[in-house]
């Protein structure tokens, strides 16, 4: 019984100390973003291999998200005779949820799991603490540019997969099920608020990206440097991630919209 | 003659296990300095102390007369600027090639211009014979490969302190005499003060001006190769013959045998 409670203890000022280090360590890499604009390189390197190659997952599930929504958006409206405002319901539901959540969850899976596994190995073969005996600080060199390229990417990947979904949408429900194209379109445009609905959407994708990016750089950076202590981390980033986004977006959503 | 690092004292653990016991040591400048003792004694560990990478938990490590624990994060980088370490893996950043990763500290921490910095970087892989491999990934490179990379790199900044933490493993004979006479060349030439870890008895000998040995957390012997060679001494015997019976331990610490394999079987 005691035990439990010990272990119950331990455990909480594990997670304390852990949540701790990731503050601080947050703010070391906010605090080195400033030594990246005269090495714009440097990002451009890590904005392509954490968004650019994060893209085909995102178009193609953005699409096929979008013709999903197309056919349950039909079959429901159908029953009301609203099938004109299909094109709104594709949009809303994916510029104010799916857009930023899928994305968050896909680039958690896609990037964030990539930056965890890069980061822990260079860890674990002391290429971290080589740059720190050659002077030069690795939170500024090889965190600072991979933390910003995943917050930057988010925002634009999340934009992307709402506007392939919207197109995936229009396929099926102007291509194949027949709802009148005028009206998808038009209904849409009347339909979808820039403040409200968009602005909100990438507000959100802009906190899951910083968050996601934390999350993943972070648990690279503070694993065990061991290649079970690599896999551990780059499974926690995922878990994590996951539960931060979800988590986060009822949070967000509670705010805006109510 | 000046020491360009000063030991005082130090005490070391690891957990509760004690790595360093009060010891002090003194690396004269200008000078190659070898530390030998028994895999595990805490070699490299006494280099990432002197590195400022660790902090004794008692005593000093002053290199320049500066104590390395005492600095602020900004000194302690400029004092490593002037720090060359080779590290034990080689420690090649994977995603760069072999020129950029010997051109990395001089991107890092000079404004030379692209033309002069590849004659640099050049010339630099050129002294460790590996000149024709600068294209090369480190993935692509041999481990003996590797450590001659890792070592161009480290001298890239010119420093006036280089740690080479076991140099020579892995290298066949003839790399292995290029690399001694590199690091011999490298103290005679500009003087740079060198701190050589390594098991390699021979060479190590052949070029250290001063060695210390070390074990269970204590000096055990200090000298030149001369002196150590003529001791008497029945521990520096032992090590440098590499007998296998004598008072030098190979066991990490443990429990008796007996204790181990006869004991509590329902533990
Ligand atoms: N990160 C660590 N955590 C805990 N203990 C460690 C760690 N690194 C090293 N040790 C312990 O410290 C002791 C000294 O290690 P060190 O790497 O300095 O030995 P060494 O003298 O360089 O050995 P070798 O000649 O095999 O390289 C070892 O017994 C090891 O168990
Ligand atoms: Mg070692």
């Amino acid at each position: 019984m005691l035990d439990g409670f010990a272990a119950l203890g331990h455990a909480t000022l594990a997670a304390l100390q852990k949540l701790g280090r990731a503050f601080l360590f947050l703010l070391a890499t906010l605090g080195g973003l400033p030594a990246l604009l005269p090495r714009p390189r440097l990002l451009l390197k890590e904005f392509f291999s954490v968004g650019v190659l994060s893209l085909l997952i995102i178009v193609v599930s953005g699409l096929f998200v979008g013709m999903v929504l197309g056919l349950q958006g039909y079959v429901t409206l159908s029953k009301f005779g609203a099938e004109e405002s299909l094109g709104v319901v594709v949009a809303l539901s994916l510029v104010r949820e799916l857009g930023p959540v899928v994305t968050a969850l896909l680039f958690a899976g896609r990037a964030g799991s990539a930056l965890t596994a890069e980061i822990g190995l260079m860890k674990s073969t002391e290429q971290l603490s080589g740059m720190e005996m050659m002077a030069v600080d690795p939170v500024k060199r090889v965190i600072g540019p991979r933390y910003a390229a995943g917050f930057l990417s988010m925002p634009l990947l999340a934009a992307m997969f709402s506007a392939v979904g919207v197109l995936g949408g229009y396929f099926v429900g102007v291509g194949i099920v027949g709802v009148d194209e005028g009206s998808f379109w038009s209904q849409m445009q009347s339909g979808v608020d820039w403040r409200e609905d968009v602005l909100n959407g990438v507000i959100k994708s802009i906190v899951f990206g910083f968050v996601v990016s934390w999350i993943a750089v972070f648990e690279g950076y503070d694993c065990v440097p061991t290649s079970e202590g690599v896999s551990q981390a780059t499974t926690r980033t995922v878990v994590h991630s996951a539960l931060a986004v979800l988590g986060l977006d009822f949070v967000l959503t509670g705010l805006m919209f109510s | 003659m000046d020491a360009h690092i000063r030991i005082e004292g130090v005490t070391f653990y690891r957990g509760d296990r004690m790595i360093f016991d009060d010891i002090s040591m003194e690396i004269p400048r200008g000078q190659i300095t070898a530390i030998m003792g028994p895999s595990g004694t805490g070699k490299t560990t006494l280099l990432r102390l002197i590195g400022g990478q660790l902090v004794p938990n008692a005593g000093h490590v002053y290199v320049d007369g500066q104590d390395v624990a005492a600095l602020s994060r900004s000194e302690l980088y400029t004092l490593r600027k002037r720090m060359g370490m080779l590290f034990q893996s080689g420690a090649l950043l994977t995603d760069l090639s072999v020129f950029e990763n010997v051109a990395f500290p001089l991107r890092e921490h000079t404004r030379m211009g692209e033309d002069m910095l590849r004659d640099m970087v050049l010339m630099k892989l050129e002294s460790v014979g590996l000149r024709g491999a600068h294209a090369l990934m480190p993935a692509e490179l041999s481990g003996g490969m590797a450590r001659r990379v890792a070592l161009a790199r480290s001298i890239a900044l010119d420093p006036d302190l280089i740690m080479y933490d076991e140099p020579f493993t892995g290298l066949d004979p003839i790399t292995m005499a290029t690399i001694v006479t590199l690091i011999r060349r490298l103290n005679d030439a500009v003087g740079i003060t060198s701190l050589l870890v390594s098991h390699d008895i021979h060479e190590t000998l052949s070029i250290a001006d001063v060695v210390y040995l070390i074990s269970e957390g204590k000096v055990v012997e200090r000298g030149t190769p001369d002196t150590l060679s003529n001791s008497n001494s029945a521990w520096v015997k032992q090590f440098l013959q590499g007998l296998p019976d004598g008072p030098v331990p190979f066991h990490y610490p443990a429990p008796s045998l007996a204790e181990d394999f006869l004991g509590q079987r329902d533990a």
